[in-house]
């Protein structure tokens, strides 16, 4: 299979790269703070609530208003905690989150115009690492993504906290089998570990989408991704009702903002790979860059439509399904996969 | 609305709608068989069709349950005992009181003070009437007692004040003379809501 992009795009630069990091840092980190808006007013209305209403017109600014108290609340380390750990922890969730982002394709590719000054004629590519392991390298820093709450939860001298440090350890361990395995079906199929490869092989229309040919794979796909996510059917590292808020007991400020950011830019990040994997990416000639919105979207609904209408599970029904249930359909799936396309 | 649902009273022996609550598995092949039953049941997506519904019915049916409460109310029943008022003479314009002291006498927390005196007509004034609302626990009495429904519950809940003297004049209480055709009639102690005959339910009387 020939490589990625095609041939006669303009050159890479160093420049394009660090716009379109840039770029990537900003608008997510914006949209993952507005997705707080979103989840608040979408479970609001599911309750025939009206959600936040009042800081701009229909609580548009809530965000602002949220801002301006976590940037200003008091930053507290508690008495006994290992200050050093516990204040890196938050970093890690939101740096690996971030740079997840990098190898997976986030708004298509774009040419500044030359009358902008300075930049002028800079090619900016649609993924600011086109890594040809794309998949295993957001895979691997995702996973990495668990010391953030493993970290923080051990760093904070509290007994929830210890309790949401130990769920970490057993739900992100426990689904990241379920998530590589999960997806290694689509990969044997395409034949590359690259995204940009995977949208290609799905062009032609709703029917070459991979999920006619692997439903098996995209089912377990996405509750492992609700999963490793940290939502809802699978919320146990901060469930309220239980352990007070986990690994987040001891945190305030903009060091508790750094985990929701983090949550929230994974959240795209799953969303993303759904997409493109599994839904045809952005591959649609010309609306592309919609579809690829209109999907994502679709993704993030979901799991706020699912925070509000599903309840949670316990720890040991959440190390059942994986190992138990989820993990052999995966295995069943890749060999009846295998079965397949040797046949 | 007629009164035969009422006079039957055998309420525990009707409808009763057994729950299907089927036999827990015992081997291992039920407890599976549950599970693909359960799995592939649908269920799951019975509860996010529910929530999506909700949220169909409240964003486009106008099923919206909150009231942006400073900015809405919702309406009291006329039998609410809030702030008291005083009410005017819808003719004259003069206030009801007639200075008798009924309801000074009757009130069981003491909280009403007033005084009286005969005016050039020698007809009884009211030179001061407080409430002392630290006291009052709106029992209704002296709206009760009133031979002239001078003194009234109104349908001022939100009593939260710097000062507990801030409602407790008798200018304070007093229908302001120039919303003399706004004033509202008091339907008496123990009105009937005007909803009433909605909220009548059968109540279960057989033992």
């Amino acid at each position: 299979m020939e490589t990625t992009l095609v041939q006669n795009l303009p050159e890479v630069t160093a420049a394009g790269v660090i716009i379109k990091a840039i770029l990537i840092l900003a608008v997510i980190a914006a949209i993952a703070g507005f997705g707080t808006f979103i989840e608040r007013k979408v479970l609001a209305f599911m309750q025939r609530r009206l959600g936040p209403m009042h800081v701009g017109p229909y609580g548009l600014l809530q965000l602002v208003a949220d801002g301006i108290k976590l940037f200003t609340k008091e930053d507290i380390v508690p008495q006994n905690a290992n200050s050093l750990i516990f204040k890196i922890a938050p970093s890690i969730t939101a740096a690996t989150a971030f740079i997840a982002l990098a190898a997976v394709p986030v708004f298509p590719d774009f040419t500044i115009p030359e009358w902008v000054p300075l930049l002028g004629g800079v090619f900016v590519p649609s993924i600011a690492a086109d890594l040809n392991i794309g998949i295993l390298f957001v895979l691997g820093m995702m996973a990495a993504g668990l010391y953030g709450p493993l970290l923080a939860g051990m760093a904070q001298a509290n007994k929830w906290g210890i309790i949401g440090a130990a769920r970490t350890a057993i739900q992100f361990l426990s689904y990241e089998v379920v998530t590589g395995l999960s997806i290694l079906a689509p990969i044997m199929l395409v034949g590359s570990l690259s995204f940009v490869d995977f949208n290609n092989a799905q062009a032609g229309g709703i029917s070459h989408w991979l999920i006619w040919q692997q439903p098996v794979a995209f089912v377990l796909f996405l509750i492992a991704g609700f999963a490793e996510t940290n939502r809802t059917p699978f919320d146990l590292l901060e469930h309220e009702a239980e352990v007070v808020s986990g690994y987040a007991t001891e945190y305030s400020g903009m060091r508790w903002g750094m985990f929701f950011i983090g949550e929230y830019a994974n959240m795209i990040t799953i969303s993303i790979i759904a997409a493109v994997v599994f839904l045809g990416g952005y591959s649609e000639v010309g609306i592309g860059w919609l579809t690829i919105i209109l999907k994502v979207g679709f993704f993030f609904f979901l799991m706020l439509w699912v925070r509000a209408a599903w309840p949670h599970v316990r720890p040991d029904q959440l190390m059942w399904l994986c190992w138990k249930v989820l993990m052999p359909i995966a295995v069943i799936n890749i060999v009846i996969t295998g079965i397949v396309m040797m046949v | 609305m007629g009164l035969e649902q009422f006079k039957n009273r055998n309420v525990g022996t009707q409808n009763y709608k057994m729950l299907d609550l089927g036999q827990s598995p015992e081997t291992g092949m039920g407890k599976f068989k549950q599970v693909l039953d359960r799995t592939f049941k649908g269920e799951l997506l019975v509860g996010l069709w529910v929530t999506m519904r909700e949220m169909i019915n409240a964003l486009f049916k106008g099923q919206m349950h909150t009231v942006k409460y400073p900015f809405e109310k919702l309406p009291i029943s006329p039998r609410y005992r809030a702030i008291h008022d005083m009410l005017r003479l819808l003719e004259s314009g003069h206030y009801r009181c007639i200075g008798c002291g009924l309801c000074e006498k009757i009130c069981i927390s003491n909280c009403i003070t007033m005084d009286t005196r005969y005016d050039e007509n020698q007809r009884k004034e009211v030179s001061e009437y407080t409430i002392n609302f630290g006291r009052c626990i709106f029992c209704g009495y002296c709206a009760e007692v009133c031979p002239e429904l001078a003194i009234v519950h109104g349908p001022r809940y939100e009593t939260a004040s710097e000062q507990r003297a801030s409602f407790s004049l008798f200018e304070d209480m007093l229908t302001p003379i120039d919303k003399l055709n706004l004033q509202q009639e008091y339907d008496g102690f123990g009105a009937v809501s005007p909803n009433a005959d909605e909220n009548i339910k059968k109540t279960p009387l057989a033992y």
